[in-house]
């Protein structure tokens, strides 16, 4: 292989590096709260909020800057003495539903929690109905 | 019973047929944001560059509608879209910018290498704004109106055929 070729190649290679940013992370990205309790409580809420970035991940998951900005976000409010629903309600206001992996009824998830329990309620009817008549 | 079991059946291949259905439909990557209509939230950014001041709230709601691009001199797509910036500012746009997580050095070489639309740009290290606007990735492109309401917002880099759609946005804002 020419040196060329090689070169070419590592050039290539280096070309999706260049698509990140430079900076260091946020401050509370990586670094825990000094107050156990505080950072249990964040641990807790980042597992159940959705990396944009990285859809299938949860931002405590995933090393995207986005996902660290989150967990900055996340750990400061939560330090200032949020609640932990307060900070996913904030995320929820601007991005949906989508950001949150806690299941919740709302307007367009209701039919998942009603449906389950309307079959089993037509499943015990049907058994009532089968059993009643063997009988 | 036996009217039962047709019901029965059609379910059944109704739910199949809805999975197909939707198993075919590419996945939605975006995430909208959920701001549009609300008020645009409070910050302050400090400036990047030194030929152009940082962005306020209070600057997007001086009575002039104005486009605010989010964008990064480390994203490709945001150079792509740089002629397309051009002609919004040519055809009267007033565009104001937010550069996430970036280095004035690398921002005044993007703006060098690309041109410079903006007439304000406020720098926001830790994506801050990005978040409290629902924006999920860059370059994305809002309407703001005159009175700092979130009327439009633009995923993606700008395209020719977007041109139109974005000063259309505008002009119903009130440009």
């Amino acid at each position: 292989m020419s040196w060329r070729l090689l070169l070419a190649l590592l050039m290539a290679l280096a070309a999706p590096a260049a698509a990140q940013d430079l900076l260091p992370p946020a401050p509370y990205a990586y670094r825990q709260i000094e107050d156990p309790a505080l950072e249990a409580k964040a641990q807790a809420l980042m597992e159940t909020l959705r990396c944009l970035k990285c859809q299938s991940q949860s931002i405590a998951d995933s090393d995207a800057p986005m996902a660290g900005d989150m967990r900055h976000q996340v750990r400061t409010r939560i330090a200032a003495g949020e609640d932990p629903e307060a900070v996913r309600a904030w995320l929820v206001e601007r991005y949906g539903d989508y950001v949150s992996y806690k299941p919740a009824v709302s307007a367009t998830t209701w039919p998942l929690f009603a449906i389950p329990l309307l079959l089993l309620l037509a499943v015990g009817l049907i058994l009532r109905r089968r059993l009643g008549r063997a009988r | 019973m036996t009217w039962f079991r047709w019901v029965l059946l059609a379910l059944v291949a109704g739910l199949f047929g809805l999975f197909a259905y939707m198993l075919s439909q590419p996945k939605e990557e975006f995430v909208e944001s959920a701001m549009i209509g609300e008020a645009i939230p409070a910050f302050d950014l400090p400036p990047i560059v030194p030929d152009r001041p940082g962005l306020s709230s209070a600057d997007l709601a001086d009575g002039q509608p104005k486009l605010l691009n989010v964008f990064a001199s480390w994203c490709v797509p945001c150079a792509a879209e740089a002629p397309n910036l051009a002609r919004l500012e040519a055809s009267g746009a007033n565009i104001v910018a937010v550069a996430i997580r970036d280095r004035p050095e690398d921002v005044a070489q993007f703006l060098e290498a690309y041109g410079n639309p903006f007439s304000r740009i406020g720098r926001d290290d830790i994506s801050a704004v990005q978040l409290s606007l629902g924006s999920s990735g860059v370059p994305e492109t809002f309407v703001i109106d005159g009175r700092g309401v979130i009327r439009y917002q633009h995923i993606g880099d700008i395209r020719d055929s977007d041109v139109s759609v974005l000063l259309a946005e505008l002009r119903e804002a009130g440009a």
